[in-house]
């Protein structure tokens, strides 16, 4: 047995094999975990329609997001094609829950499942491949399923898209029309229960799978793959393990964004939406659990911030036609110039970022 | 047959253009190990920085020409400097990731100067023609499989007989190597990135140029000379030559033989085609058709 006793002032210090496995680091961790959930459920009692939006949209990409940094932050596999699967969900979304009107909880996860059986198909074929080879392959999937998107139509609706009306119905209750003791829910409202209950369940899963056996054995091969595969770890099986998982949660968060959405086309899911989710988990701290969550929000909020304040910012177009830069450019532009500031200025992101002010704090007032 | 010789005549035009760009991915790559996102709005400044010269100042086109080759290898030489320095010893993917960055703000603020309308570059060939026994070949066309014959063999003399090439070809080879032979890796990666500005530069010259106009969304082919860099293999400028006109011929056949014969497939298949193509060669040898082997070492 270890002699040290858990020294209470710094909870978070890792001293034996034990510690590292804990899901929660320290009392406070639970604490502050449990109070937003309170906030969380509560919090859709005052916000406007346009902060639910925000919040909606950012809890969907943080399921995706979740997914793509257990291929890529976690087993170390840069994939480009994560809009493909987001696609294939919302497209199994549009076509089970609107055309065949399954109930939602069975539609979503038979978008999932169909996630993982694309994932397993395409899996082996390219995890043949490292690195950069792997990351432009994938971009091919993104090209091809664009086409397959565009030509299906009877599932798609080609071009012009389709409409999916699939409700969140979850038995009698109807989250997109909510009413609890007499309080009447917005839709925008309604579906953030549904959503970030989903984001709290999918990121409690990903931090088990992380700090389970295959967990750890995911984390070899993206230290040193050789490596990995001389101790006994079965570099192929794990290696699509995590392709099957990062592809089944990226339908799910497309399933979800069809069904919030009420309407997909193929332009949602242009390489540009595999570069987003690529840049919300380099923001928010690749191969943390917290991490790719901060990044959905901070990379889906953005863009409708600047949009809702436009008026306000110096030198942005107003309306088309006018001078200045316009919004759309402004928002492609800081997006970009926020990944490159990142990556230069702080590699492990926002989660980095808390962890900074957080040391800072407990030592404050002396601060080194 | 002459239908088929004139599609092939076209997928040569169409995969030297490829050649052209994807020698601008094949040459950082080599050096650096990095694949650059940004080389397509590369590409797009190049031909902004000749439509400029030549349009809004009135310089003579083949001046014009030599300027923004000039001026894109400088921008090149730039980001190399004040980004990609800092980000030395960091892992690949991390670069890669600024390279993402760059092509969003790239784009941004080419759009912001010159707008989202079609700009008209010119060229000194408009839409003349040859005649070839029944196959009809446009001038501009044969120009521009020309500068890519020309480019390569330029590269071929450089990497054999300079002094820089010969730094570059140890620096790729093993850069410690390279380091304990006093040879400046920090240069030669700054040497790399300005001539695939410069490259990039003339790519988009050849694409924008006649009645293709200039417009912001000119680099998006850089996407489909991914196919073209990744089946000659990402480190080998012959590679990237010999896989851009495979992928462009197949591109034109397709579109021009699929709709007939292959209908289910949906139309504007060649559109995907390269990718395909792609796919399928990944598959069988995982490091492009002269790509070098990874030798996997504990």
């Amino acid at each position: 047995m270890t002699p040290f006793r858990k020294d209470s002032a710094n909870p978070t210090m890792v001293r034996d094999y034990g510690d590292d496995l804990h899901i929660f680091a320290s009392r406070q961790t639970r604490v502050a975990l449990g109070l937003l959930v309170v906030l969380a459920v509560l919090a859709p009692l005052k916000l406007s329609n346009f902060q639910s939006t925000v919040l909606d949209y950012a809890g969907i990409a943080s399921i995706g997001a979740i997914g793509l940094n257990l291929l890529t932050g976690f087993t170390g596999q840069v994939s480009l094609g994560h809009a493909f699967f987001l696609g294939t969900g919302s497209y199994t979304a549009a076509y089970l829950g609107g055309q065949r009107h399954w109930p939602f909880l069975v539609f979503l996860l038979a978008a999932a499942a169909v996630g993982a059986l694309v994932g397993a198909v395409v899996g082996p074929f390219a995890l043949r491949l490292r690195g950069n080879y792997l990351a432009i392959i994938t971009v091919g999937l993104v090209f091809t399923g664009q086409h397959v998107f565009e030509s299906w139509t009877s599932v798609t609706g080609g071009l012009n898209g389709t409409s999916v009306a699939a409700p969140p119905r979850i038995g009698p209750v109807d989250f997109s029309r909510l009413v609890i003791f007499g309080h009447r829910f917005g839709r925008d409202q309604g579906f953030l229960f549904v959503i970030w209950a989903l984001v709290a369940l999918v990121a409690l899963t990903s931090k088990n799978l992380v700090r389970s056996r295959s967990g750890r054995a995911l984390q070899a091969v993206r230290d040193r793959d050789v490596a990995a595969e001389v101790i006994g770890i079965r570099l192929a099986r794990y290696k699509v393990l995590a392709f099957v998982v990062s592809s089944s949660l990226a339908a799910l968060a497309g399933a979800l964004f069809g069904s919030y959405q009420q309407f997909v086309a193929p332009g949602d899911f242009g390489l540009v939406v595999s570069l987003q989710y690529i840049a919300m988990i380099v923001v928010g701290g690749v191969g943390t659990t917290f991490g790719p969550i901060l990044g959905a929000l901070f990379i889906t909020a953005m863009p409708r911030l600047i949009e809702q304040f436009s008026d306000r910012i110096p030198g942005v177009a107003s309306s088309p036609g006018a001078k200045g830069i316009t919004i759309f450019s402004l928002n492609q532009a800081i997006f970009g110039s926020l990944i490159i500031a990142f990556l230069v200025l702080e590699p492990r992101g926002l989660a980095a970022l808390w962890l900074r002010v957080k040391a800072y704090f407990r030592a404050w007032p002396l601060s080194y | 047959m002459n239908d088929f010789l004139q599609l092939c005549f076209a997928g040569l035009a169409l995969g030297s253009r490829y050649a052209l760009v994807a020698l601008g991915f094949v040459i950082i790559y080599k050096a650096t190990g990095v694949i650059n996102f940004a080389q397509g709005s590369m590409v797009t400044l190049g031909a902004y920085f000749a439509y400029n010269f030549h349009k809004t100042w009135g310089l003579p086109f083949a001046l014009a020409v030599v300027m923004a080759v000039v001026a894109g290898g400088l921008v090149g030489a730039l980001i190399q400097r004040l980004l990609l320095r800092r980000m030395v010893g960091r892992p690949v993917f991390g670069v890669i990731m600024i390279t993402i960055g760059l092509l969003f703000l790239l784009t941004e603020v080419m759009a912001s100067v010159w707008g989202y309308d079609a700009r008209d570059l010119g060229d000194p060939w408009g839409i003349d023609t040859v005649k070839v026994g029944g196959v009809v070949l446009s001038v501009k066309d044969l120009w521009g499989i020309a500068l890519a014959g020309v480019v390569l063999l330029a590269f071929f003399v450089f990497f054999k007989f300079s002094g820089i090439g010969l730094a570059m070809r140890a620096a790729a080879f093993d850069q410690e190597a390279a380091l304990a032979r006093g040879i400046s890796v920090r240069r030669v990666f700054g040497w790399s990135w300005a001539i695939a500005g410069a490259v990039a530069a003339l790519a988009g010259i050849s694409l924008g140029s006649g009645p293709a106009a200039v417009t912001p969304s000119l680099g998006l082919i850089a996407l489909a000379a991914f196919p073209a860099m990744i089946l000659g293999g990402l480190d080998s400028p012959l590679g990237a030559v010999i896989g851009g006109v495979v992928i462009g011929v197949t591109q034109t056949l397709t579109a021009g033989y699929q709709p007939e014969y292959a209908a289910f497939l949906g139309t504007n298949f060649h559109v995907v085609m390269p990718y395909v193509v792609m796919i399928a060669i990944l598959l069988v040898r995982p490091y492009g058709l002269l790509g070098t082997k990874e030798v996997h070492r504990l």
